[in-house]
């Protein structure tokens, strides 16, 4: 499998950010196989995917757009839509289910008048949840803005979101 | 990197440390961080240089010392004491106590209980005593000893011998054993192999692998090197959840020193052996742990399975011969090249030899990790080690395995925990995960709980997985919203069979596995919330749902 050869390369934008990613493409000699290696790397760049990052790595590697969106859409890690400003996960592993995780998901679900997976209208918080944060000690956990906090309660959970959102608005 | 090098390293590792007086293990791995146990170590170390002690004090960051609940964990070597629940605050008076040689008693965390005492670690004898993100307290622990071993005084074939004799079975969860598929690969042709190390821990609950992967790096890196001298592969994979940032790190931090002292890379020991290990992160898809699949996301594809044979030791990551375990199965590699493989057989049951890590979870008073010999009985497990139920509750069933296991009720609690003894109760071992559940638990609910995570998880390449699964997710919650009759049950239970039997890979192999235990074991809870009726409407009721829910 020979890369075809690049000539001057053109980057969706003048954002340094393209450079990252880039990057990554190049040090695998821009071959198909480094496909998840560099969604992560435009994820980690630009917190989503969106349809110039999608088709900048899509004609970088030689692969078809369709082939790349599937790929995009296939794994859960990555996400095609901007997440809101601030970010609460809940773990729904098994441990964290069983401790009544689900009743910590609906709490903040009514609360904001989003679903799993969503963004509240004015962009201030997602709503997420995991498949299991491997902190099962501390059951149930919750990650709000990368901070686990765990044995927690739907109160204190709706307490802490509350004084975080409420705060910037 | 010869020998005597790493004699060296290891007397003058072991010399600084007996240099110290007071040695300080604060727990940084993935429990106990959530709990900011990295500023109970800086705590430490701030009050360590206030008090002048820096000459004869050591603080060091250690992997998981396994009883999680208790977190943060701080154990103090020259007191022989552990303090569990430790804050930032607590700081002073610890380092104070160092001085007065008497233990802080509110803190003790009690070490001669069974939790501790009725543990055997191999997989887990560094984990909570090193610090992992230094290659040199590995070596300490006889680390890469057993690498040297195999490279300069065994073949190729006497290793998979080794490992063969052991008796060692695939960690993974199918149990496969180790020393045979090394043969086959070791067997198969073609100038490149593969070694690929699985460390995509979707199981929900399980945290074994992550573990050991944040608190002994090295171990599976060395376990991963042995196996590319004895099936001669020259470039390794781990593949790791893209959600567990901690331990790509510390993988990533092992892979350099161990490449820069020469334990890895070209010509390991001065060998002829050169083998390079790169990390392949996963994007959070549970079907990648399946192997075929796992290969598919390694080149950069949808993680979907392929119908086996042929197998990866045929024909693997693109198409060449490719040997992938488990962490833990690598993990146990090194002590059993140390100490040979009539040692490890000499541990666990007939057909289940050495050790089992798992991750006790849910309803129980000891959350944690634990390593235990194989045969020892659910509830010695249960009640000995995990402390057994909390708040007076009545224990109802232990899940393993996930969302391809089963529940186990009270009655095969005596029942020794192999292999063999799993499946005959229709759960499995799987990776090692151990929920356990009280009376309060609906086990209907855990059943659509698992199958909910079977569904959204299945890849939808064969049909059985992607459809069945969604028509049983759908009769499930039907029944749990008291609407379906004994007709939707029969239905229920036909489906189980025929993705059983029908899926292309384990995921659906095994997704009805939680549904079949807990009909079979708790049968009466379905019959409590189904409702009267001939069926006929309801009949029409799922093909009109089924509609909608079809992918």
């Amino acid at each position: 499998m020979i890369p075809a050869p690049k000539q001057v390369r053109t980057m969706p934008s003048k954002d340094k950010r393209w450079l990252i990613v880039d990057a990554t493409m190049r040090r695998y000699g821009y071959a198909g196989s480094s496909l998840i290696e560099t969604l992560h790397v435009a994820q980690e760049s630009f917190a989503y995917l969106d349809e110039d990052a999608l088709r900048f790595v899509a004609s970088s590697l030689s692969l078809p757009l369709s082939k790349v969106y599937g790929v995009a859409t296939f794994y859960h890690h990555f996400t095609l839509k901007p997440q809101g400003e601030h970010t609460c996960v809940i773990c729904m592993g098994t441990a964290c289910y069983i401790k009544g995780a689900a009743q910590l998901l609906t709490a903040l679900e009514d609360a904001y008048h989003v679903k799993d997976g969503q963004t509240t209208q004015d962009k201030k918080l997602s709503v997420l949840t995991a498949r299991c944060l491997g902190s099962c000690g501390l059951a149930p956990a919750a990650v709000f803005d990368g901070e686990v906090a765990g044995k927690i309660s739907s109160a204190e959970l709706l307490a802490r979101v509350a004084k975080q959102v409420g705060n910037d608005r | 990197m010869t020998a005597e090098e790493l004699d060296k390293i290891a007397e003058d590792e072991r010399e600084s440390s007996r240099n110290c007086r007071h040695r300080l293990h604060v727990c940084v791995a993935a429990g106990c961080l959530s709990l900011h146990s990295d500023q109970v170590k800086n705590s430490l170390e701030a009050q360590i240089k206030a008090s002048g002690l820096e000459s004869e004090c050591r603080v060091k960051g250690v992997g998981c010392m396994g009883l999680c609940s208790a977190g943060p964990l701080v154990s103090v070597s020259s007191q022989d004491v552990t303090y569990k629940g430790v804050t930032s605050e607590d700081a002073p008076e610890i380092v104070q106590s160092l001085q007065a040689a008497k233990p802080v008693e509110r803190l003790r965390c009690s070490t001669d209980v069974p939790f501790f005492t009725r543990q055997k670690k191999i997989v887990l004898e560094n984990c909570g005593a090193i610090d992992p993100e230094r290659i040199e307290e590995y070596i300490a622990a006889e680390g890469y000893a057993a690498l040297h071993k195999a490279l300069t005084t065994m073949t190729g074939a006497q290793t998979i011998e080794q490992v063969s004799r052991s008796g060692l079975r695939g960690r993974g969860g199918a149990g496969y054993p180790t020393g045979l598929k090394w043969g086959m690969v070791s067997k198969a042709g073609g100038a490149a192999k593969f070694v690929i190390c699985n460390a995509d821990e979707g199981d929900p609950g399980a945290f074994m692998d992550r573990s050991v992967l944040e608190s002994d790096p090295h171990r599976v890196l060395e376990g991963m090197a042995i196996a590319a001298y004895a099936v001669g592969a020259s470039q390794g994979y781990i593949y790791v959840r893209a959600e567990y940032p901690l331990a790509v790190k510390r993988l990533k931090t092992a892979i350099r020193q161990a490449e820069r002292l020469g334990v890895l890379g070209h010509n390991v020991f001065g060998t002829p052996l050169d083998f390079k290990i790169d990390i392949r992160l996963g994007a959070g898809a549970f079907v990648c742990g399946e192997e075929t699949a796992l290969i598919a996301s390694i080149e950069g594809l949808r993680g979907q399975p392929r119908p086996r044979p042929p197998f990866p030791a045929e024909a693997g990551l693109w198409g060449a011969p490719t040997l992938i375990n488990n962490v833990e199965t690598f993990a146990n590699i090194a002590p059993i090249i140390r100490n040979g493989g009539d040692w490890y057989a000499s541990i666990g049951t007939e057909k289940s030899k050495g050790t089992k890590t798992f991750a006790l979870a849910g309803k129980i008073n000891n959350t944690g990790l634990i390593e235990v010999p194989m045969g020892i009985t659910l509830r010695d497990i249960i009640y000995e080690i995990g402390g057994g139920v909390p708040d007076g509750k009545k224990f109802k069933a232990v899940q393993t395995g996930g969302p391809s296991g089963g529940c186990i009720p009270e009655q095969f609690l005596d029942m020794p925990v192999d292999y063999d003894s799993l499946s005959k109760v229709g759960s499995i071992m799987g990776s090692g995960g151990m929920i356990i559940m009280d009376e309060t638990s609906s086990m209907v609910d855990v059943a659509r709980f698992f199958m909910e995570f079977c569904m959204t998880e299945s890849c939808g390449k064969c049909v059985p997985c992607r459809v069945g699964t969604v028509h049983m997710h759908d009769l499930l919650k039907k029944i749990i919203e008291r609407k379906a009759t004994a007709r939707d049950l029969a239905l229920l239970e036909d489906l189980c069979d025929m993705v059983k039997c029908t899926s292309l890979c384990g995921l659906g192999q095994s997704a009805p596995n939680p549904v079949l235990t807990t009909l079979r074991y708790f049968h009466h809870e379905y019959d409590e919330l189904l409702v009267q009726g001939d069926g006929a409407g309801d009949a029409r009721g799922i093909a009109q749902g089924a509609k909608e829910t079809v992918p």
